[in-house]
């Protein structure tokens, strides 16, 4: 019988030759998952290109993780439909996942096997030989620089080592596409601009990449486009620059006040700036020049402890669009 | 398109249940001593019991109905308990990665499968069971307590209650939820090893406690074995065989769509 590259239904590889119009990588229509009655995804669609780098931003138990397991075949969807390389899911899901790389929100290792052991079998799982599979591990290995303990165990590994690991093995069988689920959450910053400097070298070498983030730096960074997710629905679309100028301002100002004094300010902020977002801690401004509000609200006799203008980030689009901020 | 579609096809398991063996071989290289226990637990049973209460109890009535040494009569039987041991025992390694290790979830990101893991699993507890086989087999043959020639099958028969009993191990697995739970799998086995024929011959029983025992799967694969080292074999045989197979088949296939349950949400 032959192997599932023989003879699937799937569509070239994101590289395709043609220049014909391409046909999205992944294409979702109404998809929805429910838990029971419980909806976790709530009929969404998006698109996405080949070779593109597309996000998913939203708060805890928005329906990042249902969306993306849906995506890698290993979550029958409740409704809707659903295309992945050009296949349903749900049919052919060994086939798509032949050519998927996943990075699951909670690392799934093999703790009874070594670093390099972890690599080798999963190449086999994907029906590499022994020898290519070796070759590729080692490259790898050296690719998340963790050449060094290939042959640790994985549980002593650090969480960053782990996550490192969880990378390098979703790119065993080379993938078309990469799912990353939460790929930095937990790792210091070091290990995190590792990260995202392989994933940008990915990008680069036509990888399509999905990934879901809590943070605004990652996607900015990493993402061409992004939607943002919440309470299981879809509530805003575009690039990370694009969204900011459509749900925000180009600048900030934060200003904090001492104890007690900002429950005091009803109606003195008023008309500073675009808008005005009151958070539990500190007070935002939205305005295209940070510096000419606060050179206002200094005028209306207002004396906050610390005032700073920084740009406009995916955060502040958040807020907007949900009225909370996204780490709770 | 054609490998999934077989796959498809097929209620579990695929080629790519080799890989499950593989992996497991990457473990049993660091820790293949395990297999020592498995090897003296049925030889202390023998020495113990086979010869020891075996000097005191002389003959029991065989297969056929003719006098046979305690121990040739005891010793199939333990060869068939080891191997359901050895396969249960394995069951409690896929309840921890099922449980605790996130394995399973890493292997399903894969082209494989819930049934080629559950195949692979339970065809991995059966190489196992029959390594602990073939060296209680041997012992069997050193101490002149297999009197036939067809005693070497006595080794496939006992893959095969190896194949049945992991497959119900791990449909069993599913359904516990603490290390607490597997305590009952030793609720199960114990009465098994003790009642199933395994000690003296099920004749002793009054009906219908006889035709219940009948239905245990390890009678069928103690009278499986037992007919095959003192060479009494007959049509019964054939049903030990079928029931054996059919059961490891039934449970496999349960047991993929318990792991799909659990695993693919
Ligand atoms: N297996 C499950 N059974 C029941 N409910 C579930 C299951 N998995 C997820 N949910 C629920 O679905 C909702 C969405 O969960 P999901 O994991 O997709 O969120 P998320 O956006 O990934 O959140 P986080 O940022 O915390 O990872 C949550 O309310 C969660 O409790
Ligand atoms: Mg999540």
């Amino acid at each position: 019988m032959p192997g599932p590259e023989s003879a699937t239904p799937l569509q070239a590889a994101s590289g395709g030759v043609s220049g014909a119009a391409r046909e999205p990588l992944i294409r979702a229509r109404g998809l929805t998952k429910k838990f029971g009655t419980f909806v976790a995804v709530d009929a969404i669609d998006f698109d996405v290109a080949p070779g593109e780098a597309f996000g998913f931003l939203g708060p805890n138990g928005a329906g990042k993780t249902s969306t993306m397991r849906m995506i890698g075949a290993v979550s029958p969807r409740s409704g809707g439909d659903l295309s992945v390389l050009g296949t349903d899911p749900d049919k052919n899901g060994a086939s798509i996942r032949a050519r998927l790389g996943v990075v699951p929100q909670l690392d799934t290792l093999d703790t009874e096997l070594t670093v390099l052991e972890n690599l080798l079998i999963y190449g086999r799982y994907f029906d590499l030989s022994y020898a290519e599979a070796r070759s590729r591990a080692m490259e790898l290995l050296e690719f998340v620089q963790l050449n060094d303990r290939a042959s640790s165990l994985v549980e002593p590994l650090s969480g960053g080592m782990k996550r490192r690991l969880t990378i390098a093995r979703s790119l065993i069988n080379e993938p078309d596409l990469l799912l990353l689920d939460e790929p930095t959450t937990g790792l210091d910053p070091q290990a995190r601009h590792l990260v995202w400097d392989r994933l940008y070298r990915l990008k680069q070498r036509g990888t399509t990449l999905v990934l879901t983030t809590h943070y605004m730096d990652e996607a900015e960074q990493l993402c061409d486009r992004l939607v943002v997710m919440d309470k299981a629905k879809i509530v805003a679309e575009g690039s990370p620059r694009s969204l900011i100028e459509q749900y925000s301002t180009k600048e900030v100002l934060e200003l904090r006040f001492p104890v007690g004094v900002q429950e005091t300010l009803d109606g003195q902020l008023d008309g500073l700036g675009e808008r005005v977002e009151k958070l539990p801690d500190r007070v935002l401004i939205y305005a295209a020049d940070g510096e000419d509000v606060a050179a206002a609200a200094h005028e209306r006799g207002l004396r906050p402890e610390t005032s700073l203008v920084r740009r406009s980030s995916l955060e502040d689009v958040f807020l907007r669009l949900t009225g909370r901020s996204l780490i709770e | 398109m054609t490998g999934s579609a077989v796959t498809h096809v097929l209620p579990f398991g695929s080629r790519h249940s080799v890989h499950i063996l593989e992996r497991n071989r990457f473990i049993f290289r660091r820790g293949w001593m395990v297999i020592f226990s498995g090897f003296f637990e049925p030889l202390f049973y023998l020495l113990g019991i086979g010869f020891g209460l075996g000097s005191l109890i002389g003959t029991v009535a065989g297969p056929d109905g003719s006098q046979i040494p305690y121990a040739v009569f005891v010793a199939p039987a333990l060869l068939a308990t080891a191997s359901m041991n050895g396969a249960v025992y394995d069951s409690t390694n896929m309840f921890f990665r099922l449980r605790y290790e996130k394995a399973y979830d890493g292997m399903l990101a894969t082209p494989l499968n819930v049934g080629d893991i559950a195949l692979g699993e339970v065809v991995w507890a059966l190489g196992r069971g029959a390594l602990y086989g073939l060296g209680f087999l041997a012992v069997m043959f050193a101490m002149g307590l297999v009197p036939s020639g067809m005693g070497i099958f006595a080794l496939p028969a006992s893959m095969l209650i190896g194949f049945a009993t992991a497959a119900a191990g791990l449909v069993a697995v599913t359904f516990m939820r603490s290390w607490q739970d597997l305590d009952l799998l030793f609720v199960v086995t114990l009465p098994l090893f003790l009642f199933s024929g395994t000690f003296f011959p099920i004749t002793t029983y009054p009906e219908p406690l006889r035709t219940i025992v009948e239905f245990s799967p390890l009678y069928r694969g103690v009278d499986l074995v037992r007919a095959m080292t003192t060479g009494v074999i007959g049509f019964t045989q054939l049903i030990d065989v079928l029931y054996l197979f059919a059961m490891g088949l039934l449970f496999v296939f349960i047991a993929s769509r318990r792991m799909g349950k659990m695993l693919l949400k």
